[in-house]
């Protein structure tokens, strides 16, 4: 009998190829396990470090109910980061060091939370279009190859489509306001409009690790087919409010059955992902300075729990 | 400043009454009141459940994805522990 040999990592392949599920104690390459590492740390460093801009607006929403809102919607972001380190830890990873190499600046997360949130409006922006890109990004890593990641993920989405709808709400709240009020929404919209539009990540022929990543079932769309389904699905969005995009060359495309729209600036992008966002240096300090200031709560809660299991084997011994 | 990390925890909750409770993921606490209590907050702000078990990680142990084949296969052969392997004649009621 003649048998087919194929080597390990062939093996591995036909089973993505099959859309089988890798889980934690399955046998994978280095660099399946060290990508997946680095995306799902980015990815829930986003998460910690999307609290941020948010936060910043707790103590000041316009009403009670919208207060309520916005603590459940930036607790809902501590726990996708907390499903997503659970997920990295899977592969062998530690959370504190993943803690610490955001902490040094060693570990990227996305670009758009080193943007400053100057009004109300940014709130609603916030939800309808950043909450909007990263469901986009979301929904197909509902079915990505790994398994811990996938679930995760399927959490996660569950979850944001209240964090779109609020910001809708807010956004659609304002536009059918004051003059000022709508003003408010447009002038939010114009600057979140093209950050938004980098969460994407470079242009294809920029993003030399994704094809390896599609290969791997790790990704299932390119940044810019991301991309074109979101401003597709927006520009009707912000027709229905009465919003402009603010993007000259934005214009259907009858034979693509989409929209053109302008480029980035491609250069900004760079800058913001080197750590020269307008807020990077605000974010960096305020996440260590919370890791600092929580540091005695973390010993602390170790220490009890020390002397609580001793206690109970005295207590133990003593019975006995 | 101490280097020592919390120690991981798997969270299983049960969704609703008469149901099993099912692993959802894990998370990291001093002790197993403090998991129950982060479970609580991390994998349950939407109803998600009625009881919460947490086990530490390390006391998990798996069967070998390896040994898959040796371990499941046996089984592959057996269609007779099917119901579907018996043929029941038409006039037979109730089985
Ligand atoms: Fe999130
Ligand atoms: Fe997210
Ligand atoms: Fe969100």
């Amino acid at each position: 009998m003649e048998t087919l040999e194929l080597t390990q990592e062939e093996q591995f392949q036909a089973r993505i190829d099959a859309d089988t599920r890798i889980e934690p104690k399955d046998w994978m390459p280095d660099a399946y396990r060290k990508t997946l590492i680095r995306q799902i740390s980015q990815h829930a460093h986003s998460e910690l470090v999307g609290m941020l801009p948010e936060g910043n607006w707790i103590t000041r929403a316009p009403s009670l109910k919208r207060k309520s809102i916005l603590l459940a919607k930036v607790q809902d972001e501590a726990g996708h980061g907390l499903y997503l380190y659970s997920a990295a830890e899977t592969l062998g990873a530690s959370r504190d060091q993943l803690l610490a190499d955001l902490h040094a600046g060693k570990a990227k997360y996305s670009s758009i939370f080193n943007y400053p949130t100057l009004s109300w409006a940014d709130m609603g922006t916030i939800g309808w279009l950043v909450d909007g890109a990263a469901i986009l990004n979301q929904v197909p890593l509902c079915r990505t190859s790994y398994g811990p990641y996938a679930r995760a993920m399927v959490r996660v989405c569950k979850e944001e489509s209240f964090h779109q709808r609020q910001g809708f709400e807010i956004m659609q709240t304002l536009s059918e306001g004051s003059a000022e009020q709508k003003a408010m929404a447009q002038e939010a919209l114009n600057r979140w409009w093209w950050p938004t539009l980098m969460m994407f990540g470079p242009k294809d022929s920029e993003s030399p690790n994704t094809e390896q990543s599609m290969k791997w079932r790790i990704k299932r769309f390119t940044n810019d087919e991301l991309r074109q389904k979101f401003v597709d699905m927006m520009v009707p969005q912000a027709e229905f409010l009465g919003l402009t995009i603010p993007d000259p060359e934005l214009k259907w495309n009858e034979a693509k059955q989409g929209y053109d729209f302008g480029d980035v600036d491609w250069a900004e992008f760079w800058d913001v992902v080197k750590g020269n966002g307008p807020c990077s240096r605000e974010r960096l300090q305020a996440r260590v300075q919370a890791h600092e200031e929580g540091a005695w709560v973390r010993e602390a809660a170790l220490a009890h729990a020390e002397k609580r299991k001793q206690r109970a084997e005295a207590a133990r011994a003593v019975a006995a | 400043m101490s280097q020592k990390e919390w120690p991981l925890w798997e969270v299983f909750i049960r969704s609703k009454q008469g149901l099993d409770h099912k692993h959802v993921g894990s998370l990291h606490a001093a002790d197993a009141e403090m998991a129950i209590q982060n479970a609580r907050d991390v994998y349950t702000r939407r109803l998600e459940g009625v009881s919460i078990w947490v086990v530490e990680s390390k006391h998990v142990h798996a069967s070998n994805p390896d040994d898959a084949a040796a371990f499941y296969e046996p089984a592959n052969d057996k269609i007779y522990r099917h119901p579907t392997f018996y043929t029941v004649p038409d006039s037979i009621k109730h089985m």
